[in-house]
């Protein structure tokens, strides 16, 4: 174990990915001139000893997406990064209609092996254009693949999944990540898509998370413990394919669940999450599911309004205690 | 450019195959027998041909949805083709892509997109993988119509194709119609090709009913593209005889003037008239018993195709979820 920076874990994933495999390469915007954005992939090339494996792009987002789905048929494996989130809507064609679709509509033919990986989330006054979080767009898509990391080391081993996965795989990895460390294994390890991870165990509810809500879960929860409250916290990971049994098994357990996200509340992943417990766990349910998500606004540039879209420990906090006294008014 | 009489009739071959496919899936799309939606590539049959025959195996295509064509002439094999637009499991993509997303990645047929302009990008990028990553000569072609060229797909894979030298073959079919839109009413150049000088790309136009014109063109644009001098614009004037669909009612035009225009641009006309006579493109003449033979076997392959696409059965039910994820 040695300590690193996500942008570090996610680098290196990539670096030992590119010398195992001489099909993978990197495509974006100033890839090379200045590392890309949040300095991700600053020195890849050099790294991998094949900088022409390291393709700065001109700025246009659907020859980015669209080109790595044509390598992909052709038996490569891109890493395309698009920067922002919001920069997806530019290549909507190429990762709903050509990336997704084309394995199952050409009966097999085709493989789309190919990683898209998006910033995300609310860092510090980007504005509407540069902050969205777009992952349950994808989820509702059949052929794509959803991944959203939590850790430094959750992002290198998902990472390397994503890379080795035949499958096109959504990357979203939100900006307060890159600069979080933590412990992230030496040895060469990957992590399953579908299979959630359960980050602390806990008797009196289930709070269901993914992404950067995850340490923000740990930190209500340390505060809930205090108090004499035992969440469970489960990390799902993935969102296509998502671990319904995790959640399920963990809901019948405790009772109660709180899911939170960055995404607005509506129409969120939460509601997926949701409606699956509803229909599958209705019988363990003590309370209803509380749902946590932003307000249904593009997020605003002013700091104090900002603030109001954010998902922080407190509204998990807050939550949870929403899920518990609902149970104590019956 | 002169090619050998074998050649010449190889391009016939081929064109007569399109049209007896064409015609064939016009009747039983018409007859309720075709599932779907079918676009037809009737009149076209020179473009797809003179592309492919300098092409080969290995290298790729990107079809549009009027892509039968495309397909037949890549090298896909006739009875799987209809099986597929038929909705047969025994069809080229099992049943489950049609006459719009047909695909032969055996012959480097990368696929019919239901998106018109959705083919750009991905034939840029297997050009990229080609040149850039995996270092072979393989070249890339990609169809479109006049009236995808106004999508802004064309333009990034354009700019692109030109500032790596990809080795990306743009072929526009210039048959006149976007759909039941006259390309004027939607666009200013008179040729399309005319694109081509804002991406520093040479530009060809060729006679779309003149199979040896856009075979030469072809064969200009692959070497260079070979060379790793980049991408060609060839822009082929033809006419889309049919409607936009099998079953347009083509309320937007005259029957004499499909007519009229019908006769001007058939290139299996032409090709008789041409080739039965003196001409530049071959040392001597075809006979026209030679080109009925040729006709009359096409017809045949096209019979047993939909022999082949009726016996065949629709997908077992346990398939619809296969072939979703690796």
């Amino acid at each position: 174990m040695s300590i690193k920076s996500y942008r570090e874990a996610t680098f290196d994933a990539m670096k030992e990915e590119m010398i195992r495999d001489g099909t993978v390469y990197a495509i974006a915007e100033d890839i090379n001139g200045n590392g890309g954005t949040h300095g991700r992939y600053t020195g890849l090339g050099e790294a991998i000893g094949d900088p022409g494996r390291v393709i700065d792009a001109p700025i246009s987002e659907a020859i980015i997406v669209g080109s790595a789905v044509g390598a992909a048929m052709s038996g490569l494996r891109p890493i395309v990064d698009l920067r922002f989130s919001n920069c997806i809507p530019c290549a909507m064609d190429e990762i709903v209609n050509q990336a997704a679709k084309s394995r199952y509509m050409f009966g097999g033919q085709a493989k789309v092996p190919m990683v898209i990986r998006a910033p995300d989330g609310i860092l510090k006054m980007q504005g509407a254009h540069h902050t969205d979080c777009l992952e349950a767009w994808f989820t509702h898509v059949p052929g794509l693949q959803v991944v959203v990391p939590s850790t430094p080391a959750e992002g290198k081993g998902l990472l390397k999944t994503a890379i080795r996965n035949d499958n096109p795989v959504l990357f979203f990895e939100h900006k307060k990540l890159m600069a979080m460390t933590g412990e992230v294994p030496e040895e060469d390890y990957t992590i399953p898509f579908g299979k959630a991870r359960v980050v602390r165990e806990g008797r009196d509810v289930s709070v269901i998370v993914y992404g950067i809500m995850v340490s923000r879960a740990l930190e209500a929860a340390e505060k809930l413990a205090a108090e004499g409250i035992d969440a469970e916290i489960i990390d799902l990971r993935t969102l296509s394919p998502w671990d319904r049994e995790a959640v399920l098994a963990s809901v019948k357990k405790t009772g109660r669940a709180v899911v939170a996200h960055e995404a607005v509340r509506q129409s969120g992943f939460g509601a997926e999450i949701s409606a699956t417990i509803a229909e599958e766990a209705f019988g363990a349910l003590k309370a209803p599911v509380i749902r946590i998500g932003a307000p249904f606004v593009p997020i605003p540039m002013a700091p104090n309004l900002e603030d109001l879209c954010r998902v922080l420990p407190e509204n998990i906090y807050e939550g949870v205690h929403r899920a518990l006294g609902r149970q104590s008014d019956r | 450019m002169k090619v050998s009489k074998e050649q010449a009739l190889k391009f016939y071959e081929t064109m007569c195959l399109i049209r007896e496919f064409e015609t064939s899936v016009k009747h039983d799309f018409l007859n309720g027998e075709i599932p779907g939606f079918v676009h037809l590539y009737i009149g076209e049959e020179a473009v797809a041909t003179g592309i492919c025959a300098a092409l080969d195996d290995t290298d790729y295509i990107e079809s549009t949805h009027r892509g039968h064509g495309h397909c037949i002439a890549k090298g896909a094999d006739v009875d799987r083709m209809m099986a597929e637009i038929f909705g047969k499991k025994t069809g080229l993509c099992k049943g489950k892509g049609g006459s719009m997303h047909i695909a032969d990645f055996s012959v480097g047929m990368l696929g019919a997109n239901g998106v018109v302009g959705g083919g750009y990008n991905l034939a840029a990028g297997a050009a990229l993988a080609n040149k850039m990553i995996l270092k072979n000569d393989r070249v890339s072609v990609v169809f479109f119509g006049d009236g995808a060229s106004n999508r802004g797909t064309f333009h990034e894979a354009a700019n692109v194709s030109s500032a790596w030298k990809l080795p990306t073959i743009f072929v526009n079919e210039m048959n006149q119609w976007a759909s039941t839109t006259p390309y004027e009413t939607t666009t200013a150049v008179k040729d399309i090709s005319d694109r081509a000088k804002g991406y520093h790309m040479p530009a060809v136009i060729a006679d779309g009913k003149n199979v040896f014109e856009v075979y030469a063109a072809a064969v200009g644009a692959v070497e260079r593209a070979r060379a790793g001098e980049g991408p060609t614009f060839i822009e082929c004037k033809t006419f889309r005889v049919e409607g936009h669909f099998v079953g347009d009612p083509e309320l937007y035009r005259t029957r004499e003037y499909v007519k009229e225009n019908a006769a001007l641009n058939d290139p299996l006309t032409w090709f008789d008239r041409t080739m039965t006579r003196k001409n530049g493109y071959i040392d001597g003449v075809i006979e026209p018993q030679e080109l009925e033979a040729v006709r009359a076997a096409a017809k045949e392959k096209i019979v047993k195709a939909k022999e082949f696409a009726m016996s065949s059965e629709y997908p077992d039910p346990d398939q619809y979820t296969a072939d979703l994820y690796l």
